[in-house]
């Protein structure tokens, strides 16, 4: 009854092309920034550094990963490794220049993954498809062999691995081994909010259009004047931008230090699943995605023993674990079957039912 | 909608040539020798029996393929072997024999697409959607508003274009090269699968475009009566080479054509 289109009228062109039109739409999201910045007070370490800053990094990976499979149809199989870029780039910025505030080399790191994405994004003119996917899977393999074999990007660190340096923000650490989730989120949550502004910007305009034109016909757009080559780099340099700043949030603000393993194809794939379900040319289908995969798997380990327990069924930790797996599993065929254009689609729907509520149509 | 801002070329002048255009894919010849021009403002028809070449032909002209010998000019100079892009930019448009719109975007936003070559503000202007980027969004926006309301599409403005029936699909797509100011209008078969009425909007946006703005048209069509009615000069192709070119009245009174069309007796 309140989500209503009624007497909201356009008067201008500005206000009409406006990326949320509707006034209620523009209040829902101010409320959920509030109540995401509310939630660094009152939620609990756990909730802080297990749930909300894993699922606001995988957002952002699945946002860069949106852009190039979701906007531009370019399949990547190589999302793991252009994280990785990002980490290792920040990791040496910031031991190179510890005067700078770590804050600018998070966002430099992504310009090294970018231009990296870009490079392994050169392929992407001649094939298409599944065979686009294999030529990035080859970014994976080789970047990850560069993560193990030089030893200069961790500085030599004996143990191969990356570990967060403590660095501080107006006189409070926010990483390192003194930083406390509450500041981490903070920080991670403002990144996150202000890249997926920027990145809706760019999907909402000319940009946005020329991926979407790629995607959906690429001759025809070629024939009206949009470059292909350009244009899908351009794409493959911000979805790898997009990863970097990612990379570097998980292993910096997320888990405090981490070798090249998290860097692996698995994590590539699991960024890839959450933007299909999620739903394809969707930023709030990133979200929904990212949730659906790393938060629901938290939930049921949570909410499964305590809904087992009044049964007299006590169960060990390894089923609870397993039944995990399989309600997860049983739900992503739901969801592909129900909705194959993902979360954001059901979303979608729901919100147009809601505009005419109680009236079917 | 204001005029294309192109240099000056005066009705009647020779905007476009095929000078000896041969076409081969292996040992598959879509065309053999074929000469015509298009000139300044006119509407041109090509046409034939199926497998004739005219689709092959107009993929010729916006650079699509490249003639295996023979060439084209184009404003008076020669092109060279290109991609279609670079076409486009130099005011080629095109529409298609299957339908080919951006099927995920509305209406709105498949012929902004078609703005994309006019647009100028930069990335960075593009990320924060401010500044010029908006304002030039905006003008844009106005202009595609003026192709809307010629066109009456109005109420499909915001409609994803995948789900609107197939004449309007057609509509849209001419929408979206007229989007582009073209000097020259590349039109295949844009009637195709349409009824009486679709048929004559059609004919009578092609004039509107052709005579308020001096949009120079090629269109590739079947339905002779649509053509005759509509064309300055038709061309006419069988089996890849050209068997005739005039008035619509020479044509039809050509015996090539007439046999081409009919069949001869053995």
């Amino acid at each position: 009854m309140l989500y209503r289109e009624a007497g909201q009228f356009k008067t201008n062109y500005a206000a009409d092309s406006a990326i949320f039109p509707l006034r209620q739409d523009r209040l829902g999201l101010g409320v959920i920034i509030l109540a995401a910045y509310a939630l660094a007070f009152i939620g609990n370490s756990f909730l802080l550094q297990a749930v909300m800053i894993p699922f606001l990094v995988f957002s952002l990976a699945s946002i860069g990963l949106n852009i190039l499979t979701g906007y531009t149809g370019l399949l990547s199989l190589g999302t793991g490794a252009f994280m990785g870029v990002g980490a290792y780039a920040c990791y040496k910025l910031m031991t190179a220049f510890p005067g700078v505030n770590v804050i600018i080399w998070i966002f430099a790191s992504g310009f090294f993954s970018a231009a990296i994405g870009a490079l392994f994004g050169l392929p992407s003119l001649r094939i298409k498809g599944f065979y686009l996917a294999v030529a990035t899977l080859a970014a994976q393999f080789f970047l990850q062999w560069c993560f193990i074999r030089i030893p200069w990007l961790v500085n030599y660190n004996v143990s191969g691995a990356l570990d967060a340096p403590l660095r501080t923000l107006f006189g409070t650490p926010i990483m390192g081994p003194n930083a406390t989730p509450q500041t981490r989120y903070l920080v991670v949550l403002t990144i996150v909010i202000l890249l997926t502004w920027l990145a809706s910007n760019l999907v909402h305009g000319r940009i946005g259009r020329m991926w979407i034109a790629i995607r959906d016909m690429d001759l025809a757009a070629e024939l009206m004047g949009i470059r292909p080559l350009q244009t899908k780099l351009l794409a493959f340099a911000v979805s790898s931008y997009y990863c970097g700043v990612a990379g570097a949030l998980l292993v910096f603000l997320w888990y405090g230090g981490a070798e090249y393993d998290v860097f692996n194809i698995n994590q590539s794939f699991f960024i890839l699943f959450m933007v299909i379900i999620g739903g394809l040319g969707s930023l709030i289908g990133s979200f929904f995605g990212a949730a659906l995969i790393f938060i629901l798997p938290i939930v049921l380990g949570i909410v499964l023993p305590a809904m087992l327990s009044p049964f007299g069924i006590s169960v060990g930790a390894d089923v609870i674990e397993h039944l995990r797996f399989m309600i997860v599993g049983a739900l992503i065929i739901f969801f592909l079957i129900v909705e194959p254009h993902g979360l954001a689609r059901l979303w979608q729907i729901g919100k147009q039912k809601l505009l005419v509520w109680p009236f079917p149509y | 909608m204001r005029a294309p801002d192109h240099p000056v070329m005066s009705k009647g002048d020779v905007l476009l040539a095929v000078e000896n255009v041969s076409l081969r894919f292996g040992g598959v010849k879509a065309l053999t020798d074929v000469s015509f021009d298009i000139r300044k403002s006119e509407i041109r028809a090509i046409i034939g029996p199926n497998g004739a070449g005219k689709t092959s032909m107009l993929n010729c002209i916006n650079g699509f393929y490249y003639p295996t010998e023979g060439r084209i000019t184009f404003k008076g100079v020669k092109r060279p072997k290109m991609r279609p892009y670079v076409a486009a930019r130099g005011g080629i448009a095109r529409t298609f024999q299957n339908v080919a719109l951006f099927k995920s975007m509305s209406t709105l936003d498949n012929i902004m697409a078609g703005r994309s070559i006019k647009m100028r503000s930069n990335f960075f202007w593009q990320l924060f959607r401010h500044g010029p980027a908006m304002k030039e969004e905006i003008e844009h926006r106005r202009f595609v508003e003026e192709i809307i309301d010629f066109l009456e599409i109005q109420h499909i403005r915001k409609t994803p274009v995948g789900r609107l029936p197939y004449g309007l699909q057609k509509r849209v797509e001419l929408g979206r090269a007229l989007a582009m100011e073209p000097e020259l209008l590349l039109l295949d078969e844009p009637m195709a699968g349409m009824n009486l009425e679709e048929k004559e909007d059609m004919s009578r946006f092609i004039l509107e475009v052709n005579q308020q703005y001096g949009t120079t048209i090629a269109l590739i069509e079947h339905d002779m009566g649509v053509v005759m009615d509509l064309s300055d000069r038709v061309v006419v192709l069988e089996y890849g080479r050209k068997i005739a070119d005039g008035t619509p009245a020479e044509v039809k009174g050509d015996q090539r054509v007439i046999d081409a069309y009919l069949g001869v007796a053995h």
